[in-house]
């Protein structure tokens, strides 16, 4: 873990970690960030829903990016603002394509057991941005505002 | 907290009191061995009591869904009881709210499945 210099955002690096490709990840990156986000100064309520989408963001990367592979590594950064946390979570899988996925609120995908984490990823935060890295992975960066109520139709979210 | 799975009976539904973290991995897999041992034995009334349930993800939230599908398909009822409002805003936010019957009284739950 390192600090660094302040971003154009007005975003300062909090935290650098790599993480293994493992369950009990999702555990640390939700207590990393949540850290942070308790010194920026989220209530609560704001912190569980934070910590949720941490949590199943990491867990994607572990289970569907990295498929429990033990060479490859997630590396979560942590930005913070007087206002907001920035979360980037990145893998070293193949990627996908987010279109391609299943609508889980189609009444025919209601009772499937699997496929709602990025619908409460963005649910829970208040920007949601994917991008392919090269030469392979898959970045996923949330931002999550104080004193602000996360929603779809509030938040933005973009593929890049 | 981890999970922590106890059954109980009153009358003839089983209640199922659910506490702690129902996440991917133990939380999940422990609720699901439960519910399968419960639909083996014949058992076709079911009440998950989530009352006292801190946490709960995407996961968890399968595991719901199997779950009622599981004792569904066997010709029973599966139904919540207790939901904390975090729970029912994740039941809300992924449209779950009307595929299961929900009750914060027991005893109004258990008459339900006369």
């Amino acid at each position: 873990m390192k600090k660094q210099e302040d971003q154009p955002t007005g975003e300062s690096k909090a935290v650098d970690a790599v993480l293994d490709s493992e369950l009990e990840s999702a555990d640390g990156a939700e207590e990393i960030v949540l850290r942070v986000a308790q010194e920026v100064g989220f209530s609560e309520e704001e912190l569980h829903r934070l910590g949720m989408a941490v949590r199943e963001t990491v867990v994607n990367a572990v289970v569907h990016g990295n498929r429990y592979s033990a060479h490859k590594k997630v590396r979560l950064q942590v930005f913070k603002a007087p206002d907001h946390v920035a979360v980037t979570v990145a893998d070293e899988g193949n990627g996908f394509d987010l279109a391609s996925l299943p609508d889980p609120l189609a009444e025919e995908n209601l009772l499937q057991q699997s496929g709602r984490g990025l619908l409460l990823i963005r649910a829970f935060v208040d920007e949601f941005q994917m991008r392919r890295l090269s030469p392979c992975g898959t970045e996923v960066k949330l931002v999550k505002y104080r004193n602000r109520r996360s929603g779809q139709s509030e938040g933005s979210s973009k593929e890049e | 907290m981890s999970i922590q799975v106890a059954t109980r009976q009153v009358g003839d539904v089983t209640v199922i009191d659910v506490a702690g973290r129902i996440t991917l991995g133990e939380g999940a897999s422990s609720l699901r061995e439960t519910i399968r041992g419960l639909v083996n034995e014949g058992q076709k009334k079911i009440l998950l009591n989530l009352g006292e349930v801190s946490y709960i993800d995407s996961s968890g939230i399968g595991e719901l869904v199997s779950a009622f599908t599981t004792v569904t398909n066997q010709g029973g009822k599966l139904k919540l009881l207790g939901l904390t409002k975090r729970v029912k805003d994740l039941l809300q936010i992924t449209k779950l709210y009307t595929v299961f019957e929900v009750f914060d009284d027991e005893a109004e739950a258990v008459r339900s499945f006369a």
